[in-house]
């Protein structure tokens, strides 16, 4: 029993964080999200009062 | 009363839903200071009574005070919480470092400070103070804090909850005051970094979800489309620590009026479950709220955007999911599974790369402005602090690798490598962001002294350079010492020829110490002159140079 709940969290562990990696990779790669991550990462740069519009 | 009975809004219910709670613990502390089975439960709980009593006077005679005012007004920021942040974390940080000499000179000569019968000056006692007080009291202040100024900077909105964000702030004071006068009476549950007991635990999970609370629904109101990547950080430091607080204080009290209780786990799983709670409060209370600080008061400060927000994606996504599984590395050689010992390790040494991802990308924000490492002394601590962040997270998986382990654990290595991050990474990007805090929120157009910041940076610099080499040589020395056989097979050195051989690198690490404390005493005075709206002259201009008064106007002879 011990043997084999190790066994698979070692090895669904691996798979479960190769699989995850890859989809942030994606996401963060993807040419289309390019334009909401400028917005972004600009979001600091501008001080504006909560009743601005 | 009239006031708050006249008005509807959601506001007006966060003051009576955070009084009713309050004044439920008025009674509860009420009963249990009757019936506390132990003198050290009596004191905690009339601090508690006193505190809440205190708390519902002070919420009646503002609420009597306030007539038509909206005390909320959705148009405005809530700033005077991050002011009174600002210097709660000073105080602590103060104190803390005080503490930190105190011990460290204890250390060095057992016999200068040392009262058979004043318990609470035992080093056993001071020791939990110290780190608690800096990690939790200094380190958790500033993450408060800067937390609630950036999530309401980023989202265009006022913090959520109304009064929900004051009972935040002063509940963690409490939890503060009774953890650490707890350690003093001699009350601990003996786990590293938890040894508050049951009842101070409950307090701060109803304290830690309030702020996530408010932190979740700052979120939800926000006014920008974006979630800004700091904000990612600071949930996932909020969500993860309450996870990690409540699994690893799962316990039993002797019975309700007592300050005793018993774990839940024992043996090697409690060991794993302290080790996991442990090294996440590296990582998730030290590490993601502070990276959290890195993405917001770089850029601001140095006004560009973060090098590569790509990067920052998927920095936050794998360190997260690393991290969490570091801890095993603090158990190698013991109990624990084989597998479970190299799981840790494995995982420590590919956390190596989110956290230098991280900070590339905070060091690279500066591209193009180089200049101002020079020209900005806070710019500078704060691209120091990521230096030394970088410095500590390459030598932590070096240490967590089983071999070297076995040189390193239980030396003064660990006790110097934890210092390079706290005062190095922690410490530097705190007093960065305090100094840029104390700048803005009081619209000041220069600190009081940018020469004092100087004093400050080279001072505390100096000192963990003092702090780190000499906690390097002492750990390494024991080290080797201990593992030393002579020809017959029996262990070179006794015990107490390893401590002697420590003494001189501890009247270093003590001098390191003072430098540090130095410097922040010096950050103390500058914050109150620049909050009080003083400023120095002839002290060179640190605003941008735009802004400059052209240098003919200075030159010209009064009239």
């Amino acid at each position: 029993m011990y043997e084999m709940l190790s066994s698979f969290a070692q090895t669904g562990g691996l798979i479960y964080f190769v699989a995850i990696f890859a989809v942030v990779l994606a996401y963060a790669l993807w040419p289309r999200n390019q334009r909401r991550f400028d917005e972004a990462a600009n979001l600091p740069l501008t001080d504006r009062e909560p009743g601005d519009e | 009363m009239s006031s708050l009975a006249l008005k509807r809004g959601g506001a007006d219910q966060s003051t009576w839903i955070v009084s009713g709670i309050v004044g439920l613990f008025a009674i509860l502390s009420l009963y249990i200071a009757a019936n506390a089975t132990d003198r050290m439960m009596g004191v905690h709980a009339l601090m508690f009574l006193a505190a809440t009593i205190v708390w519902l006077v002070a919420t009646g005679m503002w609420a009597g005070k306030l007539g038509t005012r909206d005390p909320f007004d959705e148009t405005k920021y809530e700033d005077t919480l991050v002011k009174m942040g600002v210097f709660a974390s000073m105080f602590w940080a103060i104190a803390g470092f005080l503490v930190g000499i105190l011990i460290a000179c204890q250390l060095t000569w057992p016999n200068l400070f040392y009262f058979e019968e004043w318990g609470w000056t035992n080093f056993g006692r001071l020791r939990p103070l110290h780190t608690s007080a800096v990690i939790f009291a200094f380190g958790g202040n500033v993450l408060l804090a800067t937390s609630f100024y950036v999530v309401q900077r980023t989202t265009r909105a006022r913090l959520f909850g109304g009064m929900l964000p004051w009972f935040v702030y002063w509940g963690y004071q409490l939890f503060i005051l009774i953890a650490g006068t707890g350690y003093l009476m001699g009350i601990t549950q003996s786990k590293e970094y938890a040894e508050p007991e049951w009842y101070a635990d409950l307090w701060l999970t109803i304290v830690w979800v309030a702020y996530l609370l408010v932190f979740l629904g700052t979120l939800w109101k926000r006014k920008e489309p974006h979630i800004y990547v700091a904000n990612w950080f600071y949930l996932s430091f909020i969500v993860t620590i309450a996870m990690l607080h409540i699994v690893n204080n799962l316990s039993l009290p002797v019975n309700l009026a007592s300050s005793k209780s018993y774990q839940l786990f024992s043996g090697v799983q409690d060991a794993l479950t302290q080790w996991w709670y442990g090294h996440n409060a590296v990582g998730f209370f030290l590490t993601t709220g502070f990276l959290a600080i890195m993405y917001y008061f770089i850029p601001k400060r140095v006004n560009r955007p973060v090098y590569s927000y790509r990067l920052s994606i998927v920095h936050f996504w794998s360190l997260i999911f690393i991290y969490i599984w570091a801890g095993p590395h603090h158990l190698h050689y013991t109990a624990l599974p084989q597998w479970a010992q190299t799981l840790g390790m494995t995982f420590s040494i590919m956390l190596w790369m989110p956290s230098w991802g991280g900070m590339i990308n905070g060091v690279m924000t500066l591209s193009g402005a180089w200049d101002k490492l020079r020209t900005d002394p806070v710019v500078r601590m704060m691209v120091v602090s990521l230096a030394f962040y970088g410095m500590s997270t390459f030598e932590g998986p070096l240490m967590s690798v089983r071999a070297v382990n076995s040189l390193s654990h239980y030396t003064e290595w660990g006790i110097g490598h934890v210092h390079s991050g706290a005062l190095g990474w922690v410490g530097f990007i705190s007093f960065g962001a305090l100094y840029c805090l104390a700048q803005w929120l009081w619209k000041r157009k220069s600190l009081y002294s940018v020469a004092l910041v100087e004093w400050h940076f080279w001072l505390a610099t100096i000192g963990i350079v003092f702090y780190m080499v000499s906690m390097w040589f002492a750990g390494i020395t024991e080290g080797l010492m201990w593992r030393a056989y002579n020809e017959f097979g029996f262990l070179e050195y006794s015990f107490v020829e390893t401590v002697e051989a420590k003494h001189i690198s501890y009247i270093i690490r003590m001098a390191g110490g003072l430098l540090y404390f130095a410097g922040a005493v010096i950050m103390f005075y500058n914050l109150v002159r620049t909050a009080l709206g003083h400023e120095r002259i002839n002290q060179p201009d640190s605003a941008p140079a735009a802004s400059n008064p052209p240098a003919a106007a200075a030159l010209q002879p009064a009239e």
